[in-house]
């Protein structure tokens, strides 16, 4: 256990470092974007956050799966630590949209297929959270919560897709372009931030469901401690 | 002694499960009255709601449809599935010699009738009270297809929700999130019908339904075992 | 007919059934006692295949639980204390219902013959939400023999009974229910199980901590015997 806290430890300092030179770079060596403004710069973290939110998703869809095959405990931690980090990245990615959007489209919300579906997933994760508060046999808790993240997972890129014909078939109304698509063309160094920032986030993301897992099973062996108690 | 000792087969099970839940709703009316009422005030309150102009109804009509069916068809998921487990029938069904998916496809025949029923009474009260004319077979076969896909899930997280502690509103929102891509399909397929729009702009909505339909059918199927046993 | 070795049951870290050992030869008829979270009902739901157990070895009427616990079920007859009966359907109904579900040939024939036999061939076109609880409990063991199981289960079958409808359902589980069939009941009733059953067995902490047969006992000797094997146990 103490070899796995110091590599946690490490990981963190890589983590933050790694975020501070994200930072310097997105404020200092990608340039200005020539129409948007500064507020360009919220590109960076958004569509990282995005990429993460989506990311937990998919490990949250997975875990689930594993659990229902083998019903060992700690895959079901894995996939509830997914789904609530999940739901802090995916709401940070539309709000950051919706921070790039006004300014540059005059409106706080497109209802494009990126936004709109992650928006979806956020009530999907929200919806897991609230079945699992609503079971109170632990086994029964992680295993309904797994078998919802999968339906979940079949059923968002479904939403995507819906959303995507929607708009093929009838224009945007609003006039304008997707906010998340690249509505600008980027600069090689523009490009280079970008995927830096892709790859400092994840890590960032594996050091929180790291720090989230250590939790979860803590609590878990807490709730098994406490059983034991009261069977005494 | 005598008695045969095989299983019944699949479709016997589920016929059974079926007729069971035709029969006892035929007695008390409890779940179809209940639909029914339901989506007659959903349609009411959209009405005053939205100040339809004989000109947007045709546009609109269809999303105030399906929004009536999602939600009404809540509470006939929530009822079939109280009946069981309030009185231990589950466990009865459980017990039996039975594949635990036939319990799954019965149910959800069962419901899929109940919502069929209601819709269709409410398709042609809806088509007098607004004056279009929604008696059309693209728009049946929309609302067939996108039934199917809702009640499939729809059953399979009635089964689970019925279990929680929060069990009547925990079914909506569970399943709204999940069950948006057959909203969106059946709305645009079924507003395209009612406007006439070319067939190959309907298509691709009607192959997202059958998708859907699909992948949850089999799914729910692969699935429910993990969710009725203990 | 029932052979359950060393069977363990846990839920997360607590352990109801501790290396359970229990046997039942054919045409026994158990009662199993013992106070309540001794496990009696933990282990009536594993035979029964509604509850899959944590380690051990059991096999009912010569099939294995769970991997052949379709087998089982066909073979199997449960009351137990929740009628599990549709309210809204009529007691023939019911009685057809389960029919189809366990695949019995020449229903209505059965079907008549058992409610003769459960004596509700007057009410069998009521609806089962109009029965007194006694009446419903009947028409419960009624289904449970419907296709003639081996063995029988049944979990406390008296509770929110009146004494005539004790009596009554004793005299079914006499003369009609147990007749051949080998038979595990769980009750806190001693005075109606010790008229009824062959062998008595007392569960404790999730073990079977003492055994006595019927004819070893004496007259409302069950009482004492009962008192003594939980003290011996705590």
């Amino acid at each position: 256990m103490n070899k796995s806290i110091d590599k946690l430890k490490i990981l963190d300092v890589i983590s933050i470092l790694l975020l501070i030179t994200a930072t310097g770079m997105v404020f200092l060596y990608a340039p200005v974007e020539r129409v948007m403004g500064m507020v360009q710069k919220v590109f960076y973290f958004h569509v990282s956050s995005a990429w993460v939110g989506m990311l937990s998703f998919i490990v949250a869809a997975v875990a689930g799966a594993v659990y229902l095959k083998t019903s060992k405990t700690k895959w079901d931690i894995l996939s509830f630590a997914a789904v609530e980090i999940g739901i802090v990245f995916a709401i940070i990615a539309i709000c950051t949209g919706s921070i790039w959007a006004r300014p540059v489209w005059n409106t706080w919300w497109t209802w494009d297929p990126r936004l709109t579906t992650t928006a979806i997933m956020t009530l999907v994760f929200i919806a897991y959270l609230m079945l699992r508060q609503g079971m109170d046999d632990p086994e029964k808790r992680a295993r309904f919560g797994a078998v919802y993240t999968i339906i979940g997972a079949l059923s968002v890129p479904l939403t995507f897709l819906s959303i995507r014909i929607f708009r093929t078939i009838h224009p945007v109304v609003i006039g304008a372009p997707s906010a998340t698509s690249a509505a600008f063309d980027m600069s090689p160094r523009m490009l280079q931030t970008f995927l830096f920032s892709l790859i400092v986030w994840s890590v960032v993301f594996i050091a929180l469901l790291w720090h989230r897992v250590r939790l979860g099973t803590l609590a878990h062996e807490v709730e098994q401690a406490k059983m034991k108690l009261e069977e005494i | 002694m005598s008695e045969q000792k095989t299983e019944s087969s699949f479709l016997q099970s589920v016929s059974a499960v079926v007729w069971k839940d035709l029969t006892a709703e035929l007695r008390s009316r409890e779940i179809f009255s209940a639909m029914f009422v339901f989506a007659l005030l959903v349609v009411l309150i959209f009405n005053f709601a939205l100040e339809l102009e004989a000109g947007t109804r045709a546009s609109v009509a269809a999303g105030v449809l399906w929004a009536t069916f999602t939600f009404a068809g809540t509470l006939g998921l929530n009822r079939s599935m109280s009946m069981e487990k309030d009185r231990g029938c589950l466990d009865g069904l459980l017990l039996a010699p039975v594949d635990r998916s036939a319990i799954f496809f019965g149910k959800m025949v069962g419901n899929l009738v109940f919502m069929l029923i209601v819709e269709l009474v409410v398709i042609p009260l809806f088509s007098i009270l607004y004056n279009i004319n929604l008696i059309q077979p693209g728009l049946l076969l929309v609302t067939l297809l996108g039934s199917i896909g809702y009640i499939a899930v729809g059953t399979l997280l009635s089964a689970m929700a019925v279990q929680a502690r929060t069990r009547d509103i925990l079914l909506p929102i569970l399943l709204f999130p999940v069950v948006i891509p057959v909203v969106i399909a059946a709305v645009k397929a079924s507003s395209g019908y009612l406007q006439g729009i070319p067939m190959n702009e309907i298509t691709p909505w009607l192959n997202l339904l059958v998708v859907y339909d699909i992948i949850f059918l089999t799914t729910a199927w692969l699935v429910f075992d993990k969710v009725v046993e203990e | 007919m029932i052979k359950v070795q060393r069977l363990v049951k846990r839920f997360g870290v607590k352990t109801v059934l501790h290396n359970l050992d229990f046997q039942v030869q054919e045409g026994e008829f158990v009662a199993l006692m013992g106070p309540n979270g001794a496990g009696k009902t933990t282990l009536l739901r594993i035979l029964s295949s509604l509850m899959k157990p944590t380690y051990g070895k059991i096999s009912v009427a010569g099939y294995s639980l769970p991997e052949q616990s379709s087998h089982v079920r066909s073979r199997l007859g449960i009351v137990s204390h929740l009628p599990l009966l549709y309210g809204d359907l009529t007691a023939e109904e019911n009685l057809r219902f389960f029919g189809k579900l366990y695949n019995i040939n020449n229903m209505p024939n059965r079907i008549g013959e058992v409610l003769d036999l459960i004596g509700l061939m007057q009410r069998k076109n009521d609806l089962v939400r109009t029965f007194s609880r006694g009446m419903q409990q009947r028409l419960a063991i009624g289904r449970a023999i419907l296709h003639n199981p081996e063995v029988l289960l049944l979990d406390e079958p008296h509770t929110g009974l009146d004494q005539d409808a004790c009596e009554m359902l004793d005299q079914l589980l006499k003369n009609v229910a147990v007749q051949g069939r080998t038979v595990v009941m769980t009750s806190h009733d001693l005075v109606r199980v010790q008229d009824l059953a062959s062998r008595f067995d007392v569960l404790t902490k999730g073990k079977v901590s003492a055994s006595i047969s019927a004819n070893h006992l004496e007259e409302d000797g069950l009482i004492t015997f009962y008192r003594h094997a939980l003290e011996a146990s705590a």
